[in-house]
C-alpha cells in the first residue's frame, strides 16, 4: 500500500497499462507536454513518446472518432475530454457510433474505448465547465459508465476499463483529484459492475457516487453522534449497476437516501430510486430521499456555487427525514 | 459495376414487393466511384462507407446474398437483421461499416488509420462521404487531424450534386470540395466520377503517396444518383432533364464502349459478365428469401461484448 492522490492513481493505471499493452494509447487536448489539465497524463509523453501520447487539436468530434475508429481496428485508445461538458461536441461519435456499432453490425465489431472526463463543479468555472452528465450516458445501451470515489478505486477501475472490450465512460470528479488514499502496490484491478460498502451500518442506507461518497461518509460520522447508524454504498459503476449490493443493504436497513451530483430531474439518483422501488417496495419503512445537484446551470460566485451543489447539510437533512418516519 | 447496378435494381424490386422494412439508398449511376476507388486498395487497406453504401461493399466483394438478407431483415444477414441497409460491415474485407449519420464515418476513418498506425500496420483508409457531409463540422475536424498527424487517409467525396432536396450549389460555399484541401495543406483533386479508370488513377496515386508517409488527400468525384434519395423518400424534386442528361453519361455504358473501342473486351465477353451477374443475383435472392427471420430474443444480444477481450 502506498498513499497517493486520485490523479496519481489514475496516472499510474495509465502508465502500467501502456507498459503492459503496446496497443494502449492516449489522445486529448493538452495531455502530452502539459500532462493534462489535471495532471492525470503527466510523464506519459516522456516515457511513451508522441506516437502514443497525442496532443490533439481542439476537435472533440475528431478526438472521439480517433477513439472509435482506432478501437474498431484493434487498438486500445484512452481518450480524454478536458471537461465532460465538451463531450457535447462529440455526442454523435459517442452515442451513435461507440455505443451502437457492435449492435448495429450484429456483433461483428467491438469498440474497446475508454473515454475519460472530469465532471461536476466546485472550482468556480461556471455552467459550461461544471456539469455532471452521467445520466445521459447511463441512458444509452452499449455504454458502461464508471465513477470512482477513492484513489484505489480510480486505479483499479481504470485498469478494468482499459481491458474491457466495450466503450466505457470513465468520469472523474475534479474535487477528488487531490484527495489522497492508500493504493495497493501490485497489479490489481476492480471489476466493473461491483459496488463497495464504504461504511457498514444498520439504520439507513446511503447510495452515493463520486465526490458525494466522502461527503456522505462525513455525514455518516455526524449522524452516528445522533444515534443513527448509516451504511454508505458506492456503486462505483453507474452502469451496469450492482443492484444486489444496494438491495441487500436496503432489505437490512429499510431506508434509503440516494446522493448524486447530477441534476435532480431525470437524474441518476432517480434511476437508483426506481430500481429500489421495483426490488424493495415492501422492505421500505419510509419514502426514498434523494439529494442531488439543484436544477440550475452551475453559477460561479462561491456562495451561488455552494447553493447549487450537493452539501453535507443536504445529506444530513435527507437522512434525518428518512429515519423520522 | 454491373453487379452493383443489378443488385440495386433487385433491392428496388424487393422493396416494391414489400419485403423491405425501412429504407435503402440506391447507388445506381455512381458505380464507377466505388469500383475505381476500391481497385486501388491493398490487402490491409480499409474503408468507411455512407448511408448509400451498397456499392462500396460490393466493390470489396462482400457476399451479395448476405447483403440482401440483411436488407430484408433475415437472420443470415451481415448484421443478423439488426443493421439493415445502412450498417453492413465486414472487417475481414476491410469494410468498417456503412453509416446512417451524414459525415459520421469521417472521424471513424481517421481513427481507424490512427489505430492501424498504433498497430504498426501500413494501411490506407478510403473514407467515402457525400457532398452533404462536406458541410459537417466533423469533416473539418477530421481532415485537419489527419493532416497534422500525416495519416494515410484518402477522403473521397462522392458529389452527386444533391442532398435529399437541396442542390449542392445552394448549400456548399466555394462550390468545390476538393479545393478545401488547400486549407489543410494537402492535395485535392476533382475527377469525373463516372469514369472508372480516371477515379482509379487519382485515388491510386494518392494512395501510393499516403503509403509513403506523405499524408492524406481529398478526391472529389462528380457523379449523380439516378434514383430518388431513398426507398423511403421517393419524391423527386430534381429537374427531369438533369436526370436524363446524367443517365446519358452512364458510367457502365461508357466503360463498355471504352473497353470495346480499345479492344480489351468484346460484346460477347460483356454479355457474359451480365449473364454471370444475373445468375449470381438469382442465387443471392434465393439465399436471402430462404433465410429465416431472426429469433425475437436475438434483439437482446450483441449490445456489448461479454467478458474481457
Amino acid at each position: 500500500m502506498r498513499q497517493m492522490s486520485f490523479a496519481e492513481a489514475l496516472n499510474q493505471a495509465l502508465q502500467e497499462e501502456m507498459r503492459r499493452d503496446s496497443r494502449v494509447f492516449v489522445i486529448g487536448e493538452d495531455i502530452g507536454r502539459m500532462g493534462g489539465l489535471f495532471k492525470v497524463t503527466k510523464g506519459l509523453l516522456e516515457e511513451f513518446g508522441a506516437d502514443r501520447v497525442i496532443d490533439s487539436p481542439i476537435s472533440e468530434a475528431a478526438i472521439a472518432g480517433a477513439g472509435v475508429g482506432s478501437a474498431l481496428v484493434g487498438a486500445r485508445p484512452v481518450i480524454e475530454f478536458q471537461f465532460v461538458d465538451f463531450i457535447t461536441l462529440a455526442m454523435d461519435q459517442v452515442v451513435n457510433h461507440a455505443a451502437k456499432l457492435r449492435y448495429m453490425t450484429g456483433g461483428s465489431v467491438s469498440v474497446p474505448l475508454v473515454i475519460r472526463a472530469p465532471v461536476c463543479g466546485g472550482i468556480g468555472l461556471g455552467a459550461q465547465h461544471s456539469q455532471s452528465l452521467e445520466a445521459w450516458f447511463v441512458h444509452v445501451p452499449g455504454l458502461k459508465v464508471v465513477m470512482p470515489s477513492t484513489p484505489a478505486d480510480a486505479k483499479g477501475l481504470l485498469k478494468s476499463a482499459i481491458r474491457d472490450a466495450n466503450p466505457v465512460l470513465f468520469l472523474e470528479h475534479r474535487l477528488l483529484y487531490g484527495q489522497t488514499g492508500p493504493v495497493p502496490d501490485d497489479d490489481f484491478s476492480i471489476p466493473i459492475g461491483s459496488a463497495d460498502i464504504k461504511r457498514a451500518g444498520n439504520d439507513l442506507t446511503i447510495a452515493a457516487t463520486g465526490r458525494t461518497v466522502p461527503l456522505s461518509l462525513t455525514a455518516a460520522e455526524k449522524l452516528a453522534g445522533e444515534g443513527i447508524d448509516v451504511e454508505v454504498i458506492d456503486p462505483r459503476t453507474l452502469k451496469p449497476l450492482d443492484k444486489a449490493t444496494i438491495v441487500k443493504s436496503v432489505k437490512k436497513t429499510n431506508r434509503l437516501v440516494v446522493v448524486s451530483d447530477g441534476w435532480r430531474t431525470g437524474g441518476y439518483a432517480a434511476e437508483v430510486m426506481a430500481v429500489i422501488m421495483e426490488e424493495c417496495f415492501f422492505d421500505l419503512d419510509a419514502p426514498i430521499q434523494r439529494v442531488c445537484g439543484k436544477d440550475v446551470p452551475m453559477p460561479v460566485a462561491a456562495a451561488l456555487q455552494k447553493a447549487a451543489m450537493v452539501s453535507e447539510d443536504d445529506i444530513l437533512n435527507a437522512c434525518r427525514i428518512a429515519v423520522s418516519r | 459495376m454491373c453487379l452493383i447496378r443489378e443488385f440495386e435494381r433487385k433491392v428496388d424490386e424487393l422493396n416494391k414487393s414489400g419485403l423491405i422494412l425501412g429504407t435503402a439508398h440506391l447507388y445506381i449511376g455512381m458505380e464507377a466511384i466505388a469500383v475505381g476507388s476500391c481497385a486501388a486498395m491493398e490487402q490491409n487497406d480499409l474503408l468507411t462507407s455512407t448511408h448509400r453504401g451498397h456499392g462500396h461493399c460490393i466493390a470489396r466483394k462482400l457476399d451479395v446474398g448476405r447483403m440482401l438478407a440483411e436488407i430484408i431483415g433475415r437472420a443470415d444477414g451481415y448484421c443478423r437483421g439488426k443493421g439493415g441497409s445502412m450498417h453492413i460491415a465486414d472487417i475481414s474485407r476491410g469494410v468498417l461499416g456503412a453509416d446512417g449519420i451524414v459525415g459520421g464515418g469521417i472521424p471513424v476513418a481517421v481513427g481507424a488509420s490512427l489505430g492501424m498506425r498504433m498497430r504498426k500496420i501500413n494501411a490506407v483508409v478510403l473514407c467515402f462521404f457525400g457532398d452533404g457531409a462536406s458541410n459537417q463540422g466533423c469533416f473539418h475536424e477530421s481532415i485537419n487531424l489527419a493532416a497534422v498527424l500525416r495519416l494515410p487517409v484518402i477522403f473521397i467525396c462522392e458529389n452527386n450534386l444533391w442532398a435529399l432536396s437541396a442542390p449542392f450549389t445552394k448549400t456548399t460555399a466555394g462550390g468545390d470540395v476538393s479545393k478545401r484541401a488547400a486549407a489543410y495543406g494537402i492535395p485535392g483533386q476533382r475527377v469525373d466520377g463516372n469514369d472508372v479508370e480516371a477515379v482509379f488513377h487519382v485515388v491510386n496515386e494518392f494512395a501510393i503517396h499516403a503509403r509513403e508517409g506523405r499524408g492524406p488527400a481529398i478526391v472529389e468525384c462528380l457523379s449523380y444518383r439516378w434514383e430518388p434519395h431513398s426507398l423511403f423518400t421517393r419524391g423527386e424534386l430534381r429537374p427531369k432533364t438533369e436526370i436524363e442528361d446524367w443517365k446519358s453519361k452512364d458510367p457502365i455504358e461508357r466503360y463498355r464502349g471504352q473497353l470495346i473501342g480499345r479492344k480489351i473486351a468484346t460484346e460477347k465477353m460483356i454479355e457474359q459478365i451480365h449473364a454471370e451477374v444475373s445468375a449470381e443475383l438469382v442465387k443471392a435472392v434465393e439465399f436471402a428469401k430462404s433465410s429465416p427471420p431472426p429469433e425475437a430474443e436475438t434483439a437482446f444480444e450483441d449490445v456489448e461484448v461479454r467478458g474481457a477481450a
